[in-house]
C-alpha cells in the first residue's frame, strides 16, 4: 500500500452524489443480453481526494458512488437485465478493499460516514435481489480482501477463480487492528452461516483462504478453475438470468440530472431545499408536497416518468440528505418540513401503490423511496419535524415525521393543519427492522397503530398529539419559545452522546441482519476508530505501510 | 523399502532418523516428489547417466562430491549451514536479541508466505528448462542443466524442509502445493509470473541463469539474514549452489560472445554463419533483466518494511551497513517523472527491495563488464548495456510505461512502433529457435556458441558429461 502523512486539506470543495455512467472513473457497466457487467477498474490516479492512490482496486468514497448509482440505472434504466455480474477489470485483482491511506488520513467522522454510505450500498445491492429480482452473481476473478470480499458477501452467489493465488479474505483484525467494518463479519455468519469457529479462524487470517476451503467452509459458492472461468461464469449468470423474477412493466426509464441550484449552503431541487444555518448548526430540509394535477393512473404516472413527482422528490431528499452528510459535519439538528396539499399527497400515494402491485416502474419508485427514508434513519442528526399549517405530513411524507426524534406541531385554532395516514403507512416502506415506522413509533401499544389505521380523515395538531402521532403540540403563542429553546437545548448536548443515544431509540423491535450491521458491527467499529490501538500514533491503522510496526495497549475492554 | 532405510538414503544433518515430525510429513511427500520429478524433470533424459555434484554432507569435503548418476536416484538432501553460536538478530525493531529457533506465532503467516514464495521458484525453473535438453548444444552444456535441475530440485527440499519441521499441518500443505502448481499452467501457475514463461533455447537458458538465479541470489542472501535461525542457515547453504547456476549463465552468455566475436572476424554477417549477433543478444538481455527486477516486487513497500522491521528478512549482507534498525533515514527509489525517470525519497525500511534490487543491479554489472572486456579484446566496437530499471517493467511505479531502454518516457505509439529495437522480435525468437538442435556426441558443440575454456572437475571438454542410454 502507498503510504500517506497527508492529511485533508480545510475546506475542500463539497462532495457531489450525482453521477451517471457517461461519467464514471472506476467502474465499467457493460451489457450482453440480459447480463449486465459492473466491472471494477480503479483508476489509480483519480482518487476523490489527493494524497493516495487507488491501487489494485482499492476504493474510495468516489469509487462507491459510482456502485451505488450503477445500481440505482440497473433498476430504472435496463429492464432487460435479469442478472448482475460483479467482477473486476484487473487481472488477477478483483478487489483490495477500502484504501487504506484514505481511511488512515481521514477524520474520524469521514471515516463513519463512509463505512455507512458503502454499508447502504451493500444493502442497496442486496435490495436488487430481494425487490427488483435482479440476481447477482460475484465473479471474483483474483485477490479479494477486506471491504473486496465484503462487496461479493452482498451478492447473492460467489464464484472464486482457482488458480493457486486468489484468495478471499478479512484481514482488517490481524492486519489493520480494525474490524471488516462493511458487513463483512455480519454476513459471513448470519448471511453465509459459516460456522462461527471457522469464522474465527478466518476473520484471523490475514492471507486468507483460496480454493477448495474456500468453497467447503461455504466462503464461496463454488471454485472454478482458470481456464474453465469465462465459460464456467457465462453458464452461471445464464442460469440466474433464467429463474429472475424480475419484472419490467413501464421501463426503461431515464434517470436525468436532477439539475438544481446547488451552493455549499443551500441546495435548492424542485420540490427539496436544504438550508444550512451554520451558526446555529441546523439545517432545515424543506419537502414540498405533489401538486392537485399529479397522474394517478398508471399510465400517465409513467407517461410522467422521471418527473413524477414521488421519484422525483425521493431523488432530490436522498442528494440533500448525502450532501448534510459528508458536507456540514457540525450540523446538530436537522428540521424537517413540508409544504403542500395533505389530499395531493394522499392521491398520489394511493395511485403508487396500487401501480406497484404490477411491478416495473411503480414499484421501483416504490422502492426508492423505502431506501431513501431509510438514509434518514440512518442519519446521525437529531431530528425534528415541524409541523405547521400549510404542511402536508401525510403518508409517505408523514414517514419523516415518523422517521424524526420528536415532532412538533402547531396547534393554532385559526390555522388549523392537517395530518393524514395513507396505505403507504400500512408496511410498504419498512425500516431496517422490517416494521412500519408506525408499528415502531406504536411498539408497546399496538393498538394505537391500529386504531390510527383505522381513523377516516386527518388529524390536527392536538389530535394528532392524543392520538400519539405527534410528540408535542405547542399553540401559537408557546410554539416559538418552544421549538428554539428546544433546538437550542438540543445542540448544546454532546454529539457523540446524540448519536448513540438517537441509534438506540430509533430501531425498537427484532434485529435483522441490516440493524446488526448499522447497530453492533459499525457501532464496534467506529468505537475501534477511536482508540489509540486503531488509530493513535502507534496504532495499526495509522501505520500501516509506515516503516514502523504497531504498538498496542494490552487492555482488554 | 523399509522406512528406515528409506531416510537413511537422504543426505541430512538435520537427524532425519530421529525426528519423527519429518519422517511423517517426508512419507508421503518424497513419493510425491519422485513422481513430480519424473513428469516434470527433464524430458527424455532420466534413464541416462549424469556426472553430478551431489552434496553429502555440509562441510567442504562433502557438499561437492562428482559421480555418475541417473537423475531420478539422485540423492537430494536436507542441509542448513552449521549454527552459529549465540546468534543475535541483526536487523529490525528486535535488534540484538537471540535469533529464534521457532517461528514466533505472530509471524507465522507471513514467514510461510516468504518460504512458501521463494521455495515455489524452485520447481518452477525445472519445469520451465524441462525440454532443453532435447535442444543442448553439448553433452558439458546438457550436464551443466542437469546439474542446475537436480539443485533447484534439492532447493525445493530445503524449503519444504522448513515447511515441514515448523508450520505444521498448513506447511505439509503448503509443501504438497508446491507440488502441485505448474509453470504456465492457467488453472495452477506458478506464484511468480516470470516463472511462468517457458524457456525454450539456450540463450534464455543463460541470461535466465545469469539475471533470474541472480534474483534468486539475492533473496537467499536476505532470507540468510533472517532471524529466524533454521532458514537463515538453510539459505546459506543453498546460496553455495546458486553460485554455480550463475556461473553457468555468465559463461553460456560469455561463450555465445564469444563465438559471435570469432564469426564477426570471418564475415559482416553474423546470422548468414549461423551465429548470435551482439544486438539479439542486448535484446535478450533487456528482457530478461528486466523480468528478474520485477521479481524484486514494488518499489515502495509495505510488506518489505514489515518483512525488515519484524526482522523476517534483512538486507544482503545487512553487516555492511552501519543501521540496523532503519527507521531514520529516506532511499531514493526510481519513478516516472515528466519526461523520464526521476527518484523519490521514501522511507528506508518501506525501499528496502529497491536496497535489495540495487545490490543486484550492481553484482549483475559486474559480468556485463567482463562481457565487454570479452567484446573489447575482440577489436569489436560494441557495448552491452543493463537497461533502466524503469523500461519494460510489469511491476512497480513505472509498470506499463512505454519508457525506452536509457529511461526516455516515449509516447505510447512511438514504443509500439519501435519495440521491437529494445526487445526480442518473434523474428529473432524463430531464429534463435532455427539454431537450436542437440548435440550429443562428446567433444562436439553447436556452431553458434563457442566451447567451454575448461571442463568441470578438471576433466575436459570431450569428457563424456552424459552417458546416454540406447534410445
Amino acid at each position: 500500500m502507498e503510504t500517506n502523512q497527508s492529511h485533508h486539506v480545510a475546506a475542500p470543495e463539497p462532495i457531489r452524489f450525482e453521477t451517471d455512467p457517461s461519467r464514471y472513473r472506476h467502474w465499467k457497466l457493460s451489457f450482453d443480453g440480459p447480463i449486465a457487467t459492473l466491472a471494477m477498474d480503479t483508476q489509480d490516479d483519480a482518487p476523490l481526494r489527493p494524497g493516495y492512490i487507488l491501487k489494485l482496486n482499492s476504493y474510495d468514497l468516489g469509487v462507491d458512488i459510482e456502485l451505488a448509482d450503477a445500481i440505482q440505472r440497473l433498476r430504472f434504466e435496463h429492464p432487460e437485465v435479469r442478472c448482475l455480474v460483479v467482477t473486476s477489470g484487473k487481472d488477477r485483482i478483483f478487489c483490495a478493499g477500502a484504501n487504506i491511506p484514505m481511511l488512515g488520513s481521514s477524520s474520524h467522522a469521514f471515516k463513519v460516514n463512509f463505512c455507512k454510505y458503502t454499508n447502504e450500498t451493500r444493502l442497496y445491492l442486496e435490495d436488487l435481489v430481494a425487490s427488483s429480482g435482479i440476481p447477482t452473481l460475484c465473479a471474483v476473478n483474483g485477490i479479494c480482501a477486506g471491504g473486496g470480499y465484503e462487496l461479493a458477501l452482498a451478492c447473492e452467489r460467489i464464484l472464486l477463480v482457482d488458480d493457486g493465488n486468489a484468495a478471499v479474505s478479512l484481514p482488517e483484525t490481524p492486519l489493520l487492528g480494525v474490524l471488516p467494518g462493511t458487513g463483512g463479519l455480519t454476513r459471513v455468519i448470519d448471511k453465509r452461516k459459516i460456522r462461527r469457529d471457522r469464522a474465527d479462524v478466518f476473520s484471523t487470517l490475514a492471507e486468507g483462504i483460496r480454493g477448495r476451503r474456500a468453497e467447503e467452509w461455504g466462503l464461496v459458492d463454488r471454485v472454478i478453475p482458470r481456464s474453465g472461468w469465462a465459460e464456467a461464469l457465462a453458464a452461471e449468470a445464464a442460469r440466474m438470468a433464467a429463474t429472475a423474477t424480475r419484472r419490467a412493466e413501464g421501463l426503461p426509464l431515464l434517470l436525468p440530472p436532477l439539475g438544481g441550484s446547488v451552493e455549499s449552503e443551500r441546495i435548492a431541487h424542485r420540490h427539496v431545499t436544504l438550508e444550512i444555518d451554520a451558526a446555529r448548526r441546523v439545517a432545515t430540509i424543506g419537502m414540498q408536497g405533489p401538486s392537485a394535477e399529479e397522474p394517478t393512473d398508471a399510465a400517465a404516472m409513467r407517461e410522467r416518468g422521471a418527473d413524477l413527482w414521488a421519484l422525483r422528490a425521493f431523488r432530490e431528499l436522498d442528494d440533500v440528505l448525502l450532501h448534510l452528510r459528508f458536507n456540514h459535519e457540525t450540523i446538530g439538528v436537522l428540521l424537517l418540513e413540508t409544504a403542500g396539499e395533505v389530499e395531493a399527497v394522499l392521491r398520489a400515494d394511493r395511485a403508487l401503490l396500487a401501480a406497484a402491485a404490477h411491478g416495473g416502474f411503480a414499484a421501483e419508485v416504490l422502492g426508492l423511496m423505502r431506501r431513501v427514508l431509510k438514509r434518514l434513519d440512518q442519519t446521525a442528526r437529531s431530528c425534528f419535524a415541524i409541523v405547521k399549517p400549510g404542511s402536508c405530513f401525510a403518508g409517505s411524507l408523514f414517514e419523516l415525521a415518523l422517521a424524526a426524534d420528536r415532532s412538533y406541531a402547531l396547534a393554532d385554532p385559526d390555522q388549523p393543519l392537517a395530518i393524514a395516514l395513507s396505505p403507504l403507512n400500512d408496511g410498504a416502506l419498512p425500516m431496517a427492522t422490517g416494521l412500519s415506522r408506525l408499528d415502531a413509533r406504536f411498539y408497546g401499544e399496538p393498538s394505537r397503530a391500529a386504531s390510527a389505521r383505522a381513523h377516516r380523515g386527518t388529524w390536527d395538531a392536538e389530535q394528532a398529539y392524543q392520538a400519539g402521532l405527534v410528540t408535542f403540540a405547542p399553540d401559537d403563542i408557546d410554539w416559538d419559545d418552544e421549538v428554539r429553546i428546544a433546538i437550542e437545548e438540543r445542540v448544546s448536548i454532546s454529539p457523540d452522546a446524540l448519536t448513540g443515544m438517537e441509534a438506540n431509540l430509533r430501531w425498537p423491535g427484532p434485529e435483522t441482519m441490516e440493524t446488526r450491521i448499522f447497530g453492533r458491527l459499525s457501532a464496534w467499529q467506529n468505537w475501534i476508530f477511536t482508540r489509540p490501538n486503531s488509530t493513535g500514533e502507534r496504532g495499526a491503522l495509522t501505520l500501516y505501510g509506515r516503516p514502523e510496526r504497531p504498538e498496542f495497549d494490552w487492555r482488554r475492554t | 523399502m523399509s522406512s528406515i532405510n528409506q531416510y537413511e538414503s537422504i543426505p541430512n544433518n538435520v537427524d532425519l532418523s530421529t525426528d519423527k515430525r519429518l519422517q511423517r510429513a517426508l512419507e508421503k511427500w518424497q513419493p510425491n516428489f519422485l513422481s513430480w520429478w519424473n513428469d516434470m524433470g527433464p524430458e527424455g533424459f532420466q534413464k541416462d547417466q549424469i556426472y553430478l555434484r551431489t552434496a553429502i554432507s555440509a562441510d567442504t569435503e562433502g557438499w561437492a562430491h562428482f559421480d555418475y548418476v541417473k537423475m531420478p536416484d539422485y540423492r537430494w538432501g536436507i542441509f542448513l549451514t552449521d549454527p552459529e553460536p549465540d546468534r543475535r538478530i541483526g536487523f529490525g525493531d528486535s535488534y540484538g536479541q537471540p535469533v529464534w529457533q521457532q517461528v514466533p506465532g505472530e509471524l507465522r503467516s507471513q514467514l510461510k508466505r516468504l518460504i512458501v514464495t521463494q521455495g515455489d521458484t524452485e520447481p518452477a525453473s525445472v519445469e520451465q528448462q524441462r525440454l532443453l535438453g532435447n535442444i543442448c548444444p553439448s553433452l558439458y552444456d546438457l550436464r551443466n542443466l542437469f546439474q542446475v535441475n537436480v539443485e533447484e530440485g534439492r532447493h525445493l527440499w530445503a524449503m519444504v524442509y522448513l515447511l515441514h519441521s515448523y508450520f505444521g499441518s498448513d506447511g505439509r500443505e503448503e509443501a504438497e502445493g508446491l507440488l502441485e502448481r505448474r509453470s504456465g499452467n492457467p488453472d495452477k501457475p506458478r506464484i511468480l509470473g516470470a516463472f511462468n514463461e517457458p524457456i525454450s533455447d539456450w540463450l534464455s537458458f543463460y541470461m535466465f541463469t545469469y539475471f533470474t538465479d541472480r534474483d534468486g541470489k539475492y533473496q537467499l542472501l536476505s532470507l540468510a539474514e533472517s532471524s529466524f535461525d533454521p532458514l537463515s542457515r538453510t539459505c546459506k547453504f543453498m546460496l553455495t549452489e546458486e553460485a554455480h547456476h550463475m556461473f553457468v549463465g555468465e559463461t553460456g552468455v560469455m561463450r555465445v560472445i564469444q563465438r559471435a566475436c570469432d564469426l564477426m572476424k570471418q564475415g559482416d554477417d553474423v546470422r548468414k554463419l549461423g551465429g548470435i549477433d551482439l544486438p539479439l543478444l542486448q535484446r535478450y538481455l533487456n528482457r530478461w533483466y528486466t523480468v528478474s527486477l520485477d521479481l524484486f516486487g514494488g518499489e515502495e513497500s509495505s510488506n518489505a518494511a514489515l518483512y525488515f522491521g519484524s526482522g523476517m528478512k534483512g538486507r544482503a549482507y545487512e553487516k555492511q551497513y552501519e543501521d540496523h534498525v532503519a527507521l531514520d533515514g529516506t532511499y531514493a527509489i526510481p519513478a516516472p517523472g515528466a519526461d523520464g525517470v526521476t527518484t523519490r525519497d521514501v522511507p528506508m525500511r518501506n525501499a528496502m527491495n529497491v536496497v535489495l534490487r540495487d545490490a543486484y543491479s550492481e553484482d549483475s554489472q559486474r559480468g556485463v563488464d567482463r562481457w565487454n572486456k570479452c567484446i573489447r579484446e575482440n577489436g569489436i566496437d560494441f557495448e552491452l548495456k543493463l537497461p533502466s530499471p524503469a523500461f519494460h517493467r510489469a511491476i512497480g511505479l513505472c509498470a506499463h510505461m512505454p519508457f525506452d531502454p536509457s529511461g526516455r518516457l516515449l509516447n505510447q505509439a512511438e514504443f509500439d512502433r519501435r519495440k521491437y529495437e529494445f526487445l526480442p522480435s518473434p523474428e529473432d525468437e524463430a531464429y534463435v529457435a532455427s539454431l537450436m538442435h542437440g548435440v550429443y556426441e562428446p567433444g562436439k558443440i553447436a556452431n553458434w556458441i563457442a566451447p567451454p575454456t575448461k571442463g568441470i572437475k578438471d576433466k575436459p571438454f570431450e569428457f563424456e558429461y552424459v552417458r546416454r542410454e540406447a534410445h
